[in-house]
């Protein structure tokens, strides 16, 4: 079973949560797919039995003995990256796109494509099961293709190791990344916050949940920030017929643990906050075994 | 005294207050009666409309032009499923079969340039909405906001911020991570504000932003939220890089609260409204510092 873990907004709790999930049951597989900023390896220090190059697009770039500053791929590009500076041809690496429609146009065969391949996916194993996770490298692109690589890796581990639990971290918002992370998963959590910012992006949210079909529940983090908004938050979700199946109040405790590079389960296996965690997962996994 | 200015509120990890600071500098400034721009960039989950009120003046949809193919014109060659470097054109030769896969499209006309038959024809794809409101006679929000399952939301932040005509302070309020959204919006700042917090996932975030942020060639410093929690290693690691650390906010619970129902800390406490011109005082003179 797949359980994936996503926020919308971020810094909710996602990976804290994820993480204590990741260490209530024996043996487990752990995908990290926030690639834009992988952060449990951090808490894991996971083995690297396996790295592999990911190919995350190509960039333009002009060969200026060949250019002659003709300007026609000025006019073909879509994206705004070339400019005419002064009547010199430039390309701004920030908005290519990777769409190679100049490099084809150019009458000098002057443009060239080069791969973007500093992003990585790691396989490797940690103390309590298997970890798979990705690093798109800064200002890369096609994050959800690096998902979809970190989560066929995280079911291969698990089929190939007898494993039946996969915990998914999934990036904040709502594009790309996320829709492949929660494509085909057997249960889909959003961990909110008690705040107008977290109510808006919990529509939103669940706006892209529905759309794809998911079984959703809610957990709201921190419940005790604002308990008036908590129950806002309960309300919209019973409306919506969406499961909060869990309030978890604000504890430093959780800080600790991540300062101590453990989760809250491995750092306070008995505080009052563990538990709460813990009959939460265990909700999971019973309304997830009664569908599936 | 600096008038005009770009600066650009970002964090790698999500959630660590950039609507926060975003939203009470652009107050402060405004009690200044200054000339003052927001731009909410955060187009997955714009939250800054939560925190100012003001009214619509003006709202325009952005859009990619997507290929639509005549099957009638269509000899299934396959040259534009050649061009298209993003997979969008599903293609079976033998079996004469041609489809235009919508959500993978990213509009640079490829396709169009490589059909010879004039088979492929464009249609409007709306990928989000720039809406800007007006708050005070010099106080304008931007919001981009993108369209629930679009794979990016580049194009809807880079028209967001060609809106901004402001020839007074802008403030960008940037998209979390570190991939294309967060380097589109940067691009564009004269300063970049990171915002943190102390524990390793908000200092292994900051350090991967700085590392984008040298390159790029920006200047900037940095806001710790929820001081007091966590450790200092953020702390050291500022004095290392040589990291001005612009503002401090304690990890305080009345702040919390007032967030969290969508309030203004510099609208509630006159001492925080203090802080935030200084805030201000102190990026314009790192600012000038830096461009001298």
């Amino acid at each position: 079973m797949e359980i994936a873990v996503i926020s919308g907004k971020g810094g909710t709790g996602k990976s804290s949560i994820s993480a204590a999930f990741a260490t209530l049951q024996h043996n487990i597989v752990l995908a990290d797919c926030d690639v834009d900023a992988a952060n449990l390896y951090i808490l894991f220090n996971p083995t690297h039995d396996e790295e592999k190059r990911f190919i995350s697009g190509y960039k333009a770039v002009i060969d200026k003995d060949k250019c002659t500053n003709c300007g026609v791929c000025v006019d073909y590009c879509r994206f705004d990256a070339i400019d005419n500076k002064d009547g010199e041809i430039e390309i701004n690496e920030t908005s290519c796109d990777g769409c190679k429609l100049c490099s084809r146009i150019c009458p000098e065969e002057a443009i060239s494509m080069v791969q973007e391949d500093e992003s990585r996916m790691y396989s490797g194993t940690f103390r309590n099961g298997k970890m798979v996770y990705g690093r798109l490298s800064p200002g890369e692109e096609n994050s959800g293709r690096l998902v979809d690589i970190v989560r066929n890796k995280a079911r291969k581990v698990a089929k190939e190791n007898g494993i039946e639990t996969i915990i998914i971290d999934g990036p904040p918002g709502i594009g790309c990344p996320v829709i492949s992370t929660i494509t085909g998963v057997d249960d889909v959590v959003i961990v909110t916050e008690p705040t107008l910012s977290g109510l808006h992006d919990l529509k939103r949210t669940l706006d892209v949940t529905t759309q794809f079909k998911n079984k959703t529940s809610v957990i709201i983090n921190k419940s005790d920030l604002n308990t008036e908004m908590a129950n806002t938050i309960e309300t919209y979700c019973d409306e919506k017929n969406i499961a909060v199946i869990g309030r978890i109040p604000f504890d430093t405790l959780v800080v600790d643990a991540m300062v101590n590079c453990q989760s809250i389960i491995e750092w306070a296996p008995d505080a009052e906050i563990s538990k709460l965690i813990k009959e939460i997962y265990v909700t999971i996994l019973k309304t997830g075994k009664s569908t599936s | 005294m600096i008038e005009k200015m770009k600066i650009a509120i970002a964090s790698g990890k999500g959630g660590t207050g950039k609507t926060l600071i975003s939203t009470n500098l652009f107050n402060a400034l405004q009690k200044q009666n200054r000339n003052v721009t927001l731009v909410d960039c955060d187009a997955e989950e714009p939250n800054d409309r939560e925190f100012i009120a003001g009214d619509l003046i003006l709202s325009f949809d952005v859009t990619q032009q997507i290929p639509v193919i005549d099957e009638s014109k269509c000899t299934y060659c396959g040259k534009c499923y050649d061009y298209c470097n993003y997979n969008a054109i599903f293609f079976l030769g033998e079996q004469r079969m041609i489809r235009v896969m919508e959500d993978l499209c990213h509009g640079c006309g490829a396709c169009s340039v490589a059909c010879e038959f004039g088979a492929i024809t464009e249609k409007e794809d709306l990928l989000g909405t720039v809406s800007q409101y007006s708050i005070s006679e010099n106080c304008t929000l931007i919001e981009a906001r993108m369209k629930v399952g679009v794979h990016s939301p580049v194009s809807t932040i880079k028209a967001a911020i060609n809106a901004t005509e402001s020839n007074g302070i802008v403030i960008l309020d940037a998209p979390p991570g570190t991939s294309c959204p967060f380097i589109q919006t940067v691009a564009q700042a004269d300063y970049v504000v990171l915002v943190t917090e102390p524990t390793p996932f908000g200092l292994s975030d900051l350090k991967q932003s700085v590392e984008i942020l040298k390159t790029l060639g920006k200047p900037c410093g940095v806001i710790v939220n929820r001081a007091g929690l966590g450790d200092l290693e953020v702390y050291n690691y500022l004095k290392q890089e040589n990291i001005p650390l612009l503002m401090s906010i304690p990890f305080d619970r009345e702040i919390a609260s007032i967030y969290s129902n969508g309030g203004l800390l510099t609208n509630e406490d006159a001492e925080w409204e203090q802080k935030f011109n200084q805030l201000f005082t102190s990026i314009a003179t790192e600012y000038g510092n830096s461009s001298n």
